[in-house]
């Protein structure tokens, strides 16, 4: 079994570029540093408004932002993205409003918290561990019974391979050999359990071996790396080939959400180590070293993403609290059982509570890099 | 009622192609009791599809194949097989169109035969519907007779919402009617026409002196019960089908036990937090001053489903439904 890391960009130093994958243009590079940068903008701006009280708890992913633009940058417009909370952004690179993903972070639902995943071909954030895997495959599966040429990506952790529906969705994408690419952000930490006790093989590409697909490790850190192999994969898959799983393989640079604190259970100095090698200044000098962009250029795409994600805080900010009655929203879709009705009544019988705030304003614990700047 | 499903599923997966089948042991064989046999053959291997041993797999995949706008059909092989599909269920089938705006409801049905009365092993004679009428998002229904669960069927997979489909295994096989050609609505219905069929409870007796409430397998016990009441005592007992364990058709559930001003609820769930538990809160709630008794219950125990020795002991019995009508008839 192959342990070798995939991986195109170089450090500038000792270790250097690799060719840049088949395909992709200058612009496409500049592209993809767009949405590294906007989901970094996005992810720093989000724990400042935990820290700040205006959104609730928060899932950070600082430093795995190439574990996402990289993927989805190889994937048609058609294909479906299955993310979990880890990529809770995702959404935002296929016209998801950045406002509707804080609304869901700040409590909100109906129509300000969630989308219609078929407007953007991209499921709900999934909470629960690896249950969005078997989504993904009956995705494609229905797909292919269609005779579509519709693939689908669902992101997990390292933690979710220990899942019974990472077992269960693999086993049936590879039976039915249906087109989907399983894309494990291995991490190491699942909250405070670390990659060797979560699993006693060495990686998680090899698992692959057990359901006769392909597994593929890359650099996680490294987009155009995590690019290439998602590229390969898709069109493997399209081509009746079945499904891949890759093993991205990175650091969580952050703490797992903004109510944990990594220091009580792992040694910083090795964040520190890590830390060298994130994916967003990472590209930038790769991008510099080309001669692709110039500092000034570099500017100007992360003031465009700060100005984006600052309208999208406003526009969040902006939403009321909605009313007792979504409560009894989209339940169903077929129509409101009689028993909604008679719970609005109650309630509008009743006082209303006074409008929830997310938690007060906390210092909270650490969460490496991603102590955002404050708000100005 | 084998063949009224089977005929069901047929009638539909002819008019639309967007029902697939799914399920251990469906295609090839047509299933562990016969309910998709000949589908593999009419509708090919796409759309009848045999499935590796896993219900989460199962019911996971169906909901990503209605995200793409199938209508799948999930068969859970036996009732207590389906706790590894639990998951998948609760957390997203139900909360799909919630999720989504409404724009994207799980639009799958899960087939469920259930019930003790086969002389199985353990854990193929469970009821776990009361599991899952507690959660919000899923509809669950039942039939008892061969035309309803042809009718109820076709209309769980037109519904837009995820449905728990609850067969009776144990009366499977056991009556024979006359199911007409057509479900009484167009199979390209598509103005909520299952809403009507899947909501509402069915009369199976007429009746003024005692309402028995009951859905299933022990509809026919229930019949049978009523019967000798008539014969033995005089007594007209109403005997009504809920069919829709939810919603509840609170409207007739109330009236029928307010027009013959005694209750009883049968079933064969064990009885904590079972559908007798909340008919009977419904009809306390809100008729009370029709009442000439408390409502009463026969149900199962408040124990496993037992090894089939013992099931006769543990399975409301007509004499068991006798004494609790008897109960509440005399207080």
């Amino acid at each position: 079994m192959t342990t070798e890391v995939l991986r195109v960009i170089g450090d500038g130093a000792g270790v250097p570029d690799n060719d840049v994958p088949e395909g992709l243009s200058n612009k496409d590079l500049v592209a993809i540093y767009r949405w590294l940068v906007l989901l970094r903008t996005f992810d720093e701006r989000a724990v400042a408004l935990q820290r700040q009280g205006r959104i609730g708890t928060y899932a950070l992913y600082w430093g795995e932002e190439g574990t996402q633009a990289g993927p989805l940058y190889a994937c048609d417009d058609r294909d479906w993205l299955f993310p979990s909370y880890r990529q809770n952004a995702i959404g935002v690179l296929r016209g998801v409003a950045p406002s509707t993903v804080l609304a869901w972070w700040r409590g909100y639902g109906g129509l300000h918290g969630f989308w219609n995943p078929r407007e953007h071909r991209t499921a709900p954030i999934c909470v629960p561990i690896a249950t969005h895997l078997p989504h993904a495959v009956g995705l494609a599966w229905a797909a292919k019974i269609k005779r579509d040429p519709v693939a689908s990506i669902a992101w997990f952790g390292d933690g979710a391979t220990s899942e019974g529906d990472f077992h269960e969705a693999m086993n049936f994408a590879s039976v039915f050999k249906v087109a989907t690419v399983f894309f494990c952000v291995n991490n190491q930490w699942a909250i405070s359990t670390p990659f060797s006790k979560q699993t006693a093989t060495e990686t998680i590409a090899e698992k692959s071996a057990a359901y006769a697909m392909p597994g593929v490790r890359v650099d996680g850190f490294d987009p155009l790396a995590c690019y290439a192999a998602t590229y390969q994969a898709l069109e493997r898959a399209r081509n009746g080939g079945g499904p891949t799983l890759i093993e991205a393989f990175c650091y969580r640079l952050g703490a797992h959400g903004t109510a944990d604190d990594p220091k009580l259970y792992r040694d910083e100095s090795e964040v520190q180590r890590w830390k060298a090698l994130e994916p967003v200044n990472r590209m930038a000098a790769f991008l510099l070293r080309r001669g692709v962009l110039d500092d000034e250029e570099l500017q100007s795409i992360g003031a465009a993403a700060k100005k984006e994600i600052a309208e999208a805080v406003t526009e969040m900010e902006g939403i009321e609290q909605p009313g007792r009655e979504i409560l009894f929203d989209h339940v169903y879709a077929s129509g409101r059982p009689w028993s909604f009705d008679e719970g609005l009544a109650e309630l509008q019988g009743t006082d209303r509570p006074p409008a929830v705030k997310p938690l007060a304003p906390q210092p909270g614990p650490s969460t490496g890099d991603a102590e955002a700047p404050a708000e100005t | 009622m084998v063949e009224a499903l089977n005929l069901g599923l047929r009638q539909v997966m002819a008019k639309d192609d967007r029902v697939v089948v799914l399920g251990q042991d469906i295609a090839q064989t047509g299933g562990v009791f016969r309910v998709t046999a000949g589908l593999l053959d009419e509708f090919g291997h796409d759309r009848v599809i045999d499935t590796p041993l896993a219900e989460a797999g199962i019911v996971g995949s169906a909901i990503g194949m209605s995200l793409y706008g199938m209508l799948p059909v999930a068969e859970i092989q036996f009732d207590a097989f389906v706790y590894p599909g639990f998951e998948q269920i609760v957390v997203h089938a139900a909360r799909y169109a919630w999720r989504t705006r409404g724009e994207c409801p799980a639009s799958i049905v899960v087939r469920i035969p259930y019930g003790g009365g086969v002389r199985a092993p353990e854990l193929h004679s469970d009821c776990p519907e009361a599991l899952f009428t507690h959660v919000p998002g899923l509809k669950v229904v039942s039939p008892s007779t061969p035309e309803d669960a042809r009718d109820m069927l076709v209309a769980a997979i037109l519904d837009p919402d995820p449905v728990i489909f609850m067969e009776p295994k144990r009366i499977y096989r056991s009556v024979r009617a006359h199911v007409p050609d057509e479900p009484p609505f167009s199979l390209a219905d598509d103005d909520g026409i299952y809403n009507t069929v899947l909501a509402h409870t069915r009369t199976a007796r007429a009746g003024g002196d005692l309402a028995v409430f009951t859905y299933g397998a022990t509809v026919p016990l229930c019949m049978d019960a009523a019967a000798a009441l008539s014969a033995d005592e005089g007594v007209e007992a109403r005997v009504v089908d809920l069919r829709s364990l939810y919603p509840l058709d609170a409207g007739a559930i109330t009236a029928a036990a307010s027009e013959c001003r005694r209750a009883l609820v049968v079933h064969e769930a064990p009885r904590m937090a079972g559908i007798g538990a909340e008919v009977s809160s419904l009809i306390h709630e809100r008729a009370m001053a029709d009442l000439e008794a408390p409502v009463g219950r026969v149900t199962g125990f408040d124990v496993p489903s037992p090894q089939f020795a013992n099931e006769d002991d543990y399975l409301p019995s007509v004499d068991r439904i006798l004494a609790g009508a008897r109960a509440v008839l005399s207080w």
